[in-house]
Protein backbone atom coordinates (compact mmCIF):
# COMPACT_ATOMS: atom_id res chain seq x y z
CA UNK A 1 0.00 0.00 0.00
CA UNK A 2 2.97 2.33 0.92
CA UNK A 3 4.82 1.50 -2.48
CA UNK A 4 2.22 2.06 -4.22
CA UNK A 5 0.96 5.33 -2.65
CA UNK A 6 4.64 6.47 -2.99
CA UNK A 7 4.58 5.26 -6.72
CA UNK A 8 1.58 7.31 -7.46
CA UNK A 9 3.39 9.77 -5.82
CA UNK A 10 6.28 9.79 -7.71
CA UNK A 11 4.44 9.49 -10.89
CA UNK A 12 2.32 12.51 -10.58
CA UNK A 13 5.64 14.84 -9.94
CA UNK A 14 6.77 13.36 -13.03
CA UNK A 15 3.80 14.40 -14.57
CA UNK A 16 3.81 17.38 -12.58
CA UNK A 17 8.01 18.25 -13.90
CA UNK A 18 6.97 17.81 -17.82
CA UNK A 19 3.77 19.92 -17.25
CA UNK A 20 6.34 22.36 -15.83
CA UNK A 21 8.72 22.25 -18.51
CA UNK A 22 6.23 22.18 -21.82
CA UNK A 23 4.11 24.64 -20.28
CA UNK A 24 6.30 27.65 -21.20
CA UNK A 25 6.27 26.93 -24.54
CA UNK A 26 3.01 26.65 -24.33
CA UNK A 27 2.37 30.04 -23.54
CA UNK A 28 5.00 31.34 -25.48
CA UNK A 29 3.02 30.08 -28.56
CA UNK A 30 -0.11 31.46 -27.30
CA UNK A 31 1.09 35.52 -26.69
CA UNK A 32 3.98 36.81 -29.33
CA UNK A 33 6.61 38.00 -26.92
CA UNK A 34 9.84 39.49 -29.07
CA UNK A 35 11.68 40.71 -25.73
CA UNK A 36 11.74 36.94 -24.51
CA UNK A 37 12.37 35.26 -27.55
CA UNK A 38 15.41 37.66 -28.13
CA UNK A 39 16.81 36.51 -24.73
CA UNK A 40 15.99 33.08 -25.23
CA UNK A 41 17.58 33.14 -28.81
CA UNK A 42 20.63 34.80 -27.38
CA UNK A 43 21.04 32.79 -24.37
CA UNK A 44 20.96 29.48 -25.89
CA UNK A 45 23.52 30.68 -28.26
CA UNK A 46 25.84 32.22 -24.83
CA UNK A 47 25.00 29.22 -23.48
CA UNK A 48 26.33 26.79 -26.31
CA UNK A 49 29.70 28.47 -27.12
CA UNK A 50 30.74 29.67 -24.01
CA UNK A 51 33.53 30.77 -25.19
CA UNK A 52 32.68 33.38 -27.60
CA UNK A 53 32.55 36.61 -27.14
CA UNK A 54 29.42 38.16 -27.54
CA UNK A 55 30.32 40.58 -30.42
CA UNK A 56 31.75 37.86 -32.07
CA UNK A 57 28.56 35.98 -33.35
CA UNK A 58 28.44 38.80 -36.26
CA UNK A 59 31.33 36.86 -37.97
CA UNK A 60 29.96 33.86 -38.69
CA UNK A 61 32.01 30.64 -39.30
CA UNK A 62 34.91 32.54 -37.85
CA UNK A 63 33.47 33.02 -34.66
CA UNK A 64 33.77 29.17 -34.45
CA UNK A 65 37.25 28.03 -35.23
CA UNK A 66 40.23 29.60 -34.69
CA UNK A 67 42.17 27.76 -37.50
CA UNK A 68 39.11 29.60 -39.83
CA UNK A 69 39.52 32.80 -37.62
CA UNK A 70 43.10 32.98 -38.22
CA UNK A 71 42.73 32.53 -42.43
CA UNK A 72 40.21 35.03 -42.63
CA UNK A 73 41.76 37.85 -40.06
CA UNK A 74 45.14 37.72 -42.61
CA UNK A 75 42.30 38.11 -45.69
CA UNK A 76 40.69 41.22 -44.35
CA UNK A 77 44.39 43.07 -44.98
CA UNK A 78 42.62 42.84 -49.00
CA UNK A 79 39.23 42.25 -47.84
CA UNK A 80 37.77 40.28 -51.40
CA UNK A 81 33.87 42.82 -50.85
CA UNK A 82 36.41 46.08 -51.39
CA UNK A 83 35.93 46.18 -54.86
CA UNK A 84 31.59 46.19 -54.07
CA UNK A 85 32.76 48.57 -51.40
CA UNK A 86 34.31 51.04 -53.85
CA UNK A 87 31.57 50.89 -55.96
CA UNK A 88 28.83 51.14 -53.85
CA UNK A 89 30.46 54.70 -52.38
CA UNK A 90 31.03 55.98 -55.76
CA UNK A 91 27.32 54.94 -56.54
CA UNK A 92 25.63 56.25 -53.59
CA UNK A 93 27.41 59.99 -54.30
CA UNK A 94 26.14 59.65 -57.82
CA UNK A 95 22.91 61.79 -58.42
CA UNK A 96 19.98 60.20 -60.17
CA UNK A 97 19.02 62.08 -63.94
CA UNK A 98 16.37 63.67 -61.87
CA UNK A 99 19.42 65.64 -59.38
CA UNK A 100 18.47 63.68 -56.31
CA UNK A 101 20.64 61.34 -54.86
CA UNK A 102 20.29 58.33 -52.68
CA UNK A 103 20.49 60.32 -49.40
CA UNK A 104 17.32 61.81 -50.17
CA UNK A 105 15.71 58.83 -49.17
CA UNK A 106 17.12 57.68 -45.98
CA UNK A 107 17.58 59.40 -42.47
CA UNK A 108 20.72 60.90 -41.98
CA UNK A 109 21.83 60.95 -45.48
CA UNK A 110 21.70 56.98 -45.60
CA UNK A 111 25.24 57.07 -43.53
CA UNK A 112 25.40 54.95 -40.13
CA UNK A 113 21.49 53.65 -40.41
CA UNK A 114 22.12 50.04 -41.70
CA UNK A 115 21.29 49.14 -37.51
CA UNK A 116 17.48 50.53 -37.97
CA UNK A 117 16.55 48.04 -41.27
CA UNK A 118 14.32 46.16 -41.42
CA UNK A 119 11.51 48.32 -40.14
CA UNK A 120 8.30 47.98 -39.54
CA UNK A 121 6.09 50.41 -41.78
CA UNK A 122 3.14 51.13 -39.66
CA UNK A 123 1.52 52.70 -42.82
CA UNK A 124 2.19 50.09 -44.81
CA UNK A 125 1.43 47.32 -42.25
CA UNK A 126 5.00 45.65 -43.93
CA UNK A 127 8.42 44.68 -43.27
CA UNK A 128 10.74 47.27 -44.74
CA UNK A 129 14.29 45.92 -45.83
CA UNK A 130 17.27 47.75 -46.52
CA UNK A 131 17.50 46.33 -50.35
CA UNK A 132 13.44 46.96 -50.88
CA UNK A 133 14.18 51.01 -49.39
CA UNK A 134 16.94 51.45 -51.90
CA UNK A 135 14.79 49.85 -54.85
CA UNK A 136 11.79 52.07 -54.01
CA UNK A 137 14.35 54.75 -53.55
CA UNK A 138 15.58 54.80 -57.52
CA UNK A 139 11.93 53.99 -58.47
CA UNK A 140 10.50 57.22 -56.61
CA UNK A 141 13.13 59.12 -58.50
CA UNK A 142 12.50 57.48 -61.87
CA UNK A 143 15.50 54.87 -62.02
CA UNK A 144 14.84 51.17 -63.13
CA UNK A 145 15.04 49.04 -59.98
CA UNK A 146 18.38 46.46 -59.70
CA UNK A 147 18.39 42.67 -59.19
CA UNK A 148 18.31 42.31 -55.40
CA UNK A 149 20.40 39.36 -55.53
CA UNK A 150 24.20 40.88 -56.21
CA UNK A 151 26.01 43.27 -57.99
CA UNK A 152 24.60 47.06 -57.36
CA UNK A 153 22.27 46.11 -54.87
CA UNK A 154 25.23 44.33 -52.70
CA UNK A 155 27.72 47.40 -53.11
CA UNK A 156 24.60 49.62 -52.05
CA UNK A 157 24.23 47.84 -48.90
CA UNK A 158 27.85 46.74 -48.67
CA UNK A 159 28.86 50.88 -48.47
CA UNK A 160 25.58 51.52 -46.35
CA UNK A 161 26.99 48.48 -43.78
CA UNK A 162 30.36 49.88 -43.90
CA UNK A 163 28.83 53.03 -42.36
CA UNK A 164 27.22 51.66 -39.81
CA UNK A 165 29.96 49.11 -38.80
CA UNK A 166 30.27 48.59 -35.15
CA UNK A 167 27.21 50.10 -34.07
CA UNK A 168 25.04 47.54 -32.41
CA UNK A 169 21.83 46.32 -34.26
CA UNK A 170 18.41 48.35 -33.25
CA UNK A 171 15.57 46.78 -34.74
CA UNK A 172 12.13 47.95 -33.39
CA UNK A 173 8.50 46.34 -33.17
CA UNK A 174 5.94 49.23 -32.84
CA UNK A 175 2.72 48.55 -30.65
CA UNK A 176 0.84 47.41 -33.86
CA UNK A 177 -0.59 43.50 -34.24
CA UNK A 178 0.69 43.76 -37.55
CA UNK A 179 4.47 43.92 -36.66
CA UNK A 180 3.71 41.40 -34.07
CA UNK A 181 1.87 39.22 -36.71
CA UNK A 182 5.49 39.74 -39.17
CA UNK A 183 7.62 39.05 -36.48
CA UNK A 184 6.05 35.87 -35.53
CA UNK A 185 5.32 34.77 -38.94
CA UNK A 186 9.32 35.23 -39.39
CA UNK A 187 9.46 32.97 -36.73
CA UNK A 188 7.85 30.60 -37.62
CA UNK A 189 9.38 30.57 -41.23
CA UNK A 190 12.58 30.31 -39.43
CA UNK A 191 11.44 26.96 -37.77
CA UNK A 192 9.74 24.94 -40.19
CA UNK A 193 11.07 22.19 -42.16
CA UNK A 194 10.49 22.19 -45.58
CA UNK A 195 12.07 21.18 -49.12
CA UNK A 196 13.07 17.67 -49.85
CA UNK A 197 16.31 17.56 -47.52
CA UNK A 198 13.70 18.36 -45.02
CA UNK A 199 15.32 20.91 -43.56
CA UNK A 200 14.53 24.33 -41.45
CA UNK A 201 16.65 27.34 -41.21
CA UNK A 202 17.10 26.42 -37.61
CA UNK A 203 18.16 22.84 -38.31
CA UNK A 204 21.33 24.18 -39.94
CA UNK A 205 22.18 27.51 -37.92
CA UNK A 206 20.65 26.80 -34.59
CA UNK A 207 20.78 23.00 -33.99
CA UNK A 208 24.23 22.60 -35.87
CA UNK A 209 26.13 25.86 -36.01
CA UNK A 210 29.79 25.05 -35.56
CA UNK A 211 29.79 21.42 -37.16
CA UNK A 212 30.74 20.89 -40.63
CA UNK A 213 28.97 19.34 -43.48
CA UNK A 214 31.77 18.11 -45.58
CA UNK A 215 34.44 20.88 -45.15
CA UNK A 216 32.29 24.05 -44.52
CA UNK A 217 31.32 25.14 -41.23
CA UNK A 218 27.92 26.37 -40.59
CA UNK A 219 27.20 30.05 -39.32
CA UNK A 220 25.17 30.20 -36.04
CA UNK A 221 22.14 32.30 -36.77
CA UNK A 222 22.94 34.53 -34.30
CA UNK A 223 24.22 37.61 -35.93
CA UNK A 224 24.12 36.49 -39.61
CA UNK A 225 22.47 39.45 -40.37
CA UNK A 226 24.67 41.79 -39.06
CA UNK A 227 27.45 40.97 -41.54
CA UNK A 228 25.35 41.35 -44.67
CA UNK A 229 26.07 41.69 -47.60
CA UNK A 230 28.56 39.15 -47.56
CA UNK A 231 31.34 37.82 -50.15
CA UNK A 232 31.09 34.07 -50.58
CA UNK A 233 34.02 32.09 -52.47
CA UNK A 234 31.49 29.36 -52.91
CA UNK A 235 29.85 32.45 -55.50
CA UNK A 236 32.76 34.11 -56.54
CA UNK A 237 31.06 37.11 -55.78
CA UNK A 238 28.87 39.66 -53.45
CA UNK A 239 25.14 38.42 -52.43
CA UNK A 240 22.73 40.25 -50.35
CA UNK A 241 20.43 38.74 -47.58
CA UNK A 242 18.14 37.84 -50.53
CA UNK A 243 20.68 35.86 -52.31
CA UNK A 244 21.58 34.23 -48.85
CA UNK A 245 17.89 32.82 -48.32
CA UNK A 246 17.16 31.95 -51.99
CA UNK A 247 20.50 29.90 -52.22
CA UNK A 248 19.51 28.11 -48.55
CA UNK A 249 15.98 27.12 -50.06
CA UNK A 250 17.78 25.40 -53.08
CA UNK A 251 20.60 23.99 -51.33
CA UNK A 252 18.06 22.30 -49.09
CA UNK A 253 15.71 21.53 -52.12
CA UNK A 254 12.67 23.49 -51.44
CA UNK A 255 11.40 25.89 -53.98
CA UNK A 256 12.96 29.71 -53.00
CA UNK A 257 10.42 32.33 -53.02
CA UNK A 258 11.01 35.63 -54.85
CA UNK A 259 13.25 37.88 -53.84
CA UNK A 260 11.87 40.59 -50.95
CA UNK A 261 8.52 38.01 -50.67
CA UNK A 262 6.58 38.60 -47.38
CA UNK A 263 8.18 35.81 -46.09
CA UNK A 264 12.00 36.76 -46.90
CA UNK A 265 11.37 39.98 -45.34
CA UNK A 266 9.75 38.79 -42.24
CA UNK A 267 11.95 36.03 -41.34
CA UNK A 268 14.92 38.67 -41.77
CA UNK A 269 12.70 41.00 -39.28
CA UNK A 270 12.71 38.25 -36.92
CA UNK A 271 16.70 37.52 -37.41
CA UNK A 272 17.60 40.86 -37.26
CA UNK A 273 15.34 41.21 -34.20
CA UNK A 274 16.94 38.89 -32.32
CA UNK A 275 20.49 39.96 -32.94
CA UNK A 276 19.24 43.30 -31.24
CA UNK A 277 22.78 45.16 -29.38
CA UNK A 278 24.53 42.95 -31.66
CA UNK A 279 27.11 45.10 -33.80
CA UNK A 280 27.08 45.34 -37.83
CA UNK A 281 30.18 43.96 -39.03
CA UNK A 282 29.36 43.97 -43.01
CA UNK A 283 29.70 43.52 -45.24
CA UNK A 284 31.67 40.26 -44.58
CA UNK A 285 33.73 37.81 -46.42
CA UNK A 286 33.02 34.22 -46.14
CA UNK A 287 34.07 31.26 -47.43
CA UNK B 1 5.40 -23.83 -80.09
CA UNK B 2 4.67 -20.83 -78.06
CA UNK B 3 6.47 -22.01 -74.88
CA UNK B 4 9.62 -23.41 -76.18
CA UNK B 5 11.87 -20.20 -77.12
CA UNK B 6 11.17 -19.10 -73.66
CA UNK B 7 13.01 -22.05 -71.98
CA UNK B 8 16.10 -21.48 -73.09
CA UNK B 9 16.25 -17.98 -72.01
CA UNK B 10 14.65 -18.57 -68.91
CA UNK B 11 17.47 -21.37 -68.38
CA UNK B 12 19.90 -18.77 -69.55
CA UNK B 13 18.44 -16.09 -67.24
CA UNK B 14 18.85 -19.18 -64.05
CA UNK B 15 22.82 -19.39 -65.38
CA UNK B 16 23.39 -16.27 -65.32
CA UNK B 17 21.83 -15.36 -61.82
CA UNK B 18 23.55 -18.22 -59.99
CA UNK B 19 26.62 -17.52 -62.13
CA UNK B 20 26.84 -14.17 -61.06
CA UNK B 21 25.48 -13.90 -57.37
CA UNK B 22 28.96 -13.27 -55.57
CA UNK B 23 29.81 -10.59 -58.13
CA UNK B 24 26.66 -8.74 -57.75
CA UNK B 25 26.92 -8.53 -54.23
CA UNK B 26 29.98 -7.18 -54.71
CA UNK B 27 28.84 -4.63 -57.09
CA UNK B 28 25.97 -3.18 -54.82
CA UNK B 29 28.53 -2.30 -51.64
CA UNK B 30 30.60 -0.40 -54.31
CA UNK B 31 26.83 0.77 -55.95
CA UNK B 32 26.26 1.76 -52.44
CA UNK B 33 29.32 3.09 -51.50
CA UNK B 34 29.27 5.55 -54.53
CA UNK B 35 26.04 6.19 -53.75
CA UNK B 36 26.72 7.12 -49.63
CA UNK B 37 29.75 9.64 -51.70
CA UNK B 38 28.03 10.82 -54.12
CA UNK B 39 26.95 15.02 -53.57
CA UNK B 40 23.46 14.38 -55.50
CA UNK B 41 22.65 11.06 -53.67
CA UNK B 42 23.07 10.02 -50.32
CA UNK B 43 25.69 12.22 -49.72
CA UNK B 44 26.34 10.36 -46.12
CA UNK B 45 29.93 11.99 -46.08
CA UNK B 46 28.35 15.72 -45.81
CA UNK B 47 27.69 14.30 -42.30
CA UNK B 48 29.12 11.03 -41.46
CA UNK B 49 32.65 10.19 -41.07
CA UNK B 50 33.34 6.86 -43.41
CA UNK B 51 36.52 4.84 -44.32
CA UNK B 52 37.61 5.87 -47.49
CA UNK B 53 36.12 9.40 -47.67
CA UNK B 54 37.59 12.45 -47.77
CA UNK B 55 36.72 15.45 -45.84
CA UNK B 56 33.75 14.47 -44.00
CA UNK B 57 31.03 16.49 -41.76
CA UNK B 58 30.89 16.45 -38.15
CA UNK B 59 26.78 17.00 -37.82
CA UNK B 60 26.18 12.49 -37.65
CA UNK B 61 27.67 9.84 -35.67
CA UNK B 62 30.84 8.01 -37.33
CA UNK B 63 29.88 5.22 -39.55
CA UNK B 64 31.54 2.24 -38.20
CA UNK B 65 30.73 -1.06 -36.55
CA UNK B 66 27.50 -1.29 -37.92
CA UNK B 67 26.54 -4.78 -38.25
CA UNK B 68 27.33 -4.81 -34.64
CA UNK B 69 25.14 -2.10 -34.08
CA UNK B 70 22.36 -2.90 -35.98
CA UNK B 71 22.41 -6.86 -36.84
CA UNK B 72 19.22 -6.25 -38.18
CA UNK B 73 19.39 -4.64 -41.96
CA UNK B 74 15.41 -3.44 -41.71
CA UNK B 75 16.72 -1.03 -38.96
CA UNK B 76 19.41 0.42 -40.96
CA UNK B 77 16.75 0.56 -44.26
CA UNK B 78 14.57 2.15 -41.87
CA UNK B 79 16.50 4.72 -40.90
CA UNK B 80 17.65 5.64 -43.98
CA UNK B 81 14.15 6.17 -45.26
CA UNK B 82 12.79 7.99 -42.27
CA UNK B 83 14.84 8.53 -39.72
CA UNK B 84 12.56 11.48 -38.14
CA UNK B 85 9.84 8.65 -37.10
CA UNK B 86 12.61 7.71 -34.58
CA UNK B 87 13.62 10.77 -33.76
CA UNK B 88 11.70 13.87 -34.66
CA UNK B 89 14.49 16.68 -33.81
CA UNK B 90 16.81 14.54 -36.42
CA UNK B 91 18.88 16.34 -39.21
CA UNK B 92 18.62 13.88 -41.31
CA UNK B 93 16.82 14.02 -44.48
CA UNK B 94 13.63 10.96 -44.97
CA UNK B 95 15.73 9.48 -47.92
CA UNK B 96 13.04 7.21 -48.65
CA UNK B 97 9.71 9.31 -47.50
CA UNK B 98 11.19 12.00 -50.10
CA UNK B 99 12.26 10.14 -52.87
CA UNK B 100 15.79 11.24 -52.63
CA UNK B 101 16.99 7.19 -53.18
CA UNK B 102 14.93 4.21 -54.58
CA UNK B 103 14.46 1.38 -52.50
CA UNK B 104 17.38 -0.83 -54.51
CA UNK B 105 19.35 2.55 -53.65
CA UNK B 106 19.18 2.46 -50.14
CA UNK B 107 19.02 -1.44 -50.14
CA UNK B 108 22.86 -1.01 -51.85
CA UNK B 109 23.66 1.80 -49.38
CA UNK B 110 22.68 -0.88 -46.34
CA UNK B 111 25.30 -3.47 -47.81
CA UNK B 112 27.85 -0.64 -48.19
CA UNK B 113 27.45 0.23 -44.56
CA UNK B 114 27.57 -3.26 -43.68
CA UNK B 115 30.79 -3.82 -44.44
CA UNK B 116 31.98 -0.63 -42.68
Amino acid sequence: MKTRSALLLGSLSAALVALALTAPRVVAADKVDPVADAKAFQNFFFQKFPDVKHEDFVNGPYSMNADLKRQWQEKEEFPPYEFALEAGKEMFATPFKNGKTYADCFPNGGIGVRQNYPYFDTKEGKVITLELALNRCREANGEAPYSYVKDEMASLTAYMAYTSRGKPMDIKIPDDPRALEAFENGKRYFYTRRGQMNFSCASCHVQSPGERIRAEILAPALGIMNAMPIYRSEWSGMGTTSRRFVTCNSQTRAVPLEPQADEYRDVEYFLSYVANGLPISGPGARP
Amino acid sequence: MTAFPCKPAILLALALCAGAAPAQAQSTVADGQKLAFDRGKGNCLTCHIIKGGDLPGTIGPELKDLKAKYPDRNELTAIIFDETKRNPQTMMPPFGRNRILTEQEISAIVDFLQTL
